[in-house]
């Protein structure tokens, strides 16, 4: 990005390109399983409380750091942090706000792509005909690096290098490409969207097949929307709906920032900032909420969703749902859904390298062109890797650690730094200087005092969460001075790839497989004594889930897949740990030619 | 759908929804200010 004069055109172009980076594919795969995962409707009540206590006020805080930025000559997070604190190590805090986008840009392209091939597929009729097995199995084809479902030679990464090309020709476009795209975009993701929600909310039961013949699009809805209140009071719902609003509004990264140091010094953040915000909440609670959990429990019944609900739907599932549409109308809706989904995710990769090339841009003066370019050949460095070993791993840990903890640990420093170090009273009249809304008073405090608790409650419950995210009973067990038991899934044990080992001594020992068949055969037999229907689709739905983890537990690839991720998952944690130090070295050269020049910060 | 369900949906997308609006309405109908004063970066 140009510092010396760039700037939005529009305001609208503005607010539009900041939704169009915090909606991402989250809104439409993530929420809906969320929300199933812990309580339906009940979740929503911690999920909108969060998005006040956390979500506005870091928005707030993003803005405002990127606008006051952008006032001193600096476009991304290094140097924005350093004017703001007196210490030399803020600028290697700051760090995180390009390298999270690099890492993330890397493997979140890779799923742009795939939403690029699939609009090709559904064009060509390639989902015609096939069965739900089938759709399920041309993406796991899809992903094998071995396999060409069109003939063409590595066609997974063709067009992972062609989505790149096209994110990389935006970007050298400078702001003007990033406002265009989102311009159009974000409409035509709106409509598309509604499109899809309308089949959603008018589906009923009329997908009820005889394979399913209890399936219902309102079943979908009763359990995305039913409230249980009693989960309100479990700190594993409220830690999910933190999470989610943070992942969801993509704070965290640094692009926010970015973006805002383009906005004019006198111009309105607090306004823009609100309205970005609800734009997404718009898109992911009511647009979200509508498409895949209703369409999918039309089809498949609301027990093969709460067994399967997960983010593999998207590419497994909706394709041969929408076959159920007739061949046209299977077409359409194959176009308008992946379509919308690359638009989510256009929107936000191109936001991803926008922090890159305005550091690059004010710190060693390169232009558009080159500062697109260079971040297009980082990410594809950073992301073949994930591309060519998706299967063993690579990409969940990049995912991991750089769209999951990094976002947590920046979030969290960025708030302090904001609240504490550069001063709640400064930082409140830089949220409302030229502000076209009048913010409540109380959301100084709630910055100051009620953020940084929750970010700092959603640290500590990535790195201790207990074993099957039940809270109350380790706090039990602590008390009674018998320890805390960690979950895989906590930061510690992951660390450790404690599910890898976990999953070897399981595959090892004789006696997994027949414990497995007996429950399968355990199974069967409840579905031949059961009288409810419904009941037996959910027997039926475990049963296949069993047998298919028999499967995989008696393939002698599956110990060697998992031995293999014992390799892989080091060296995708070093490629990140060299990238950012490779960034920390850029921001120390960028420190010294700083000094050089006197124009050296606190 | 059951009641509860109903209840809960309509009432969160419609609070959205007009936020969503009214806060985007606003922005479209602000009208901006004058630069003047304050340049856009170094």
């Amino acid at each position: 990005m140009s510092a010396k004069n760039e700037s939005w055109g529009t305001r609208v172009g503005l607010v539009l390109a900041m939704a169009g980076n915090a909606v991402g594919l989250g809104n439409f795969l993530r929420f809906p399983v969320q929300a199933v995962q812990n309580g339906g409707g009940a979740f929503i009540i911690p999920y909108l409380v969060c998005f006040l206590l956390m979500g506005i006020p870091l928005l707030l805080i993003e803005w405002s750091m990127g606008r006051f930025g952008g006032r001193t000559g600096n476009h991304s997070t290094p140097y924005i942090l350093d004017t703001m604190a007196k210490g030399r190590f803020w600028k290697y805090i700051g760090v995180f706000g390009i390298f999270t986008n690099i890492a993330v840009a890397a493997y979140y392209c890779y799923i742009e792509s795939w939403t690029m091939s699939y609009v090709f597929h559904s064009i060509g009729g390639t989902f015609e005909g096939k069965s739900q097995g089938e759709v399920a199995s041309f993406f796991n084809d899809y992903v094998d690096i071995g396999i060409s479902t069109t003939g063409i030679p590595y066609e997974a990464v063709i067009f992972y290098i062609f989505c790149l090309a096209l994110n990389t020709y935006i970007l050298s476009r400078g702001l003007a490409g990033v406002e265009k795209v989102a311009k159009i975009g974000m409409p035509l993701l709106i409509l598309f969207g509604v499109f899809l929600a309308y089949k959603g909310l008018t589906l009923g039961t009329s997908g009820a097949s005889a394979d399913h013949p209890t399936a219902s699009a309102w079943d979908g809805l009763n359990f995305l929307w039913t409230p249980q209140f009693d989960s309100l009071s479990n700190p594993k719902v409220w830690l999910a709906a933190a999470g989610q609003i943070f992942f969801t509004l993509s704070v965290g990264m640094g692009t926010i920032q970015c973006y805002a140091a383009y906005v004019r010094s006198k111009d309105d953040i607090a306004l823009n900032g609100v309205s970005a915000g609800f734009m997404n909440e718009f898109v992911e609670v009511v647009l979200g909420s509508l498409i895949v959990i209703p369409i999918a429990a039309g089809y498949l019944g609301i027990a093969w969703v709460q067994e399967n609900a997960g983010f593999g739907m998207a590419f497994q599932t909706m394709p041969y749902l929408f076959q159920q549409w007739g061949s046209v109308l299977a077409v359409i809706a194959g176009v308008f859904w992946f379509g919308l989904l690359f638009f989510a995710g256009i929107t936000s990769s191109l936001a991803m390298g926008t922090p890159w090339m305005g550091f690059m841009r004010d710190e060693f003066n390169w232009n558009n062109s080159k500062g697109a370019l260079s971040f297009g050949l980082i990410t594809l460095i950073m992301g073949l890797p994930t591309v060519f070993f998706y299967n063993y791993g690579v990409f969940d840990e990049y995912d991991y650690w750089a769209g999951t903890v990094s976002l947590v640990v920046f979030a969290l420093l960025e708030t302090i730094l904001f609240s504490w170090i550069f001063g709640a009273n400064r930082g409140w009249k830089e949220i409302n200087m030229g502000a076209d809304i009048k913010l409540p008073g109380l959301l100084k405090y709630i910055i100051k005092w009620v953020t940084p608790l929750l970010l700092l409650f959603v640290f500590i419950g990535s790195i201790i969460t207990p074993k099957g995210n039940e809270w109350a009973k380790q706090f039990s067990n602590l008390t009674n001075g018998n320890g805390w038991e960690l979950d895989n899934g906590s930061l510690i044990k992951q660390l450790a790839n404690a599910n890898i080992y976990d999953e070897i001594a399981l595959v090892k020992n004789p006696a997994t497989l027949p414990a497995l068949q007996q429950e399968a055969e355990a199974l069967r037999n409840s579905i031949e004594t059961s009288s409810d229907p419904k009941e037996v689709a959910r027997f039926q739905v475990q049963y296949e889930k069993k047998l298919s983890r028999i499967n995989q537990v008696s393939n002698p690839g599956h110990l060697e897949t998992l031995n293999k991720k014992l390799f892989y998952i080091p060296l995708a944690r070093l490629l990140l740990l060299a990238l950012f130090v490779g960034l920390s070295v850029l921001v120390y050269r960028a420190y010294k030619i700083r000094v050089k020049q006197g124009r050296n910060t606190p | 759908m059951n009641s509860s369900a109903l209840i809960t949906m309509v009432v969160t997308q419609v609070l959205v929804t007009c936020f969503t609006v009214y806060f985007f309405f606003k922005v479209l109908k602000t009208p901006n200010k004058d630069e003047g004063d304050f340049p856009p970066g170094p």
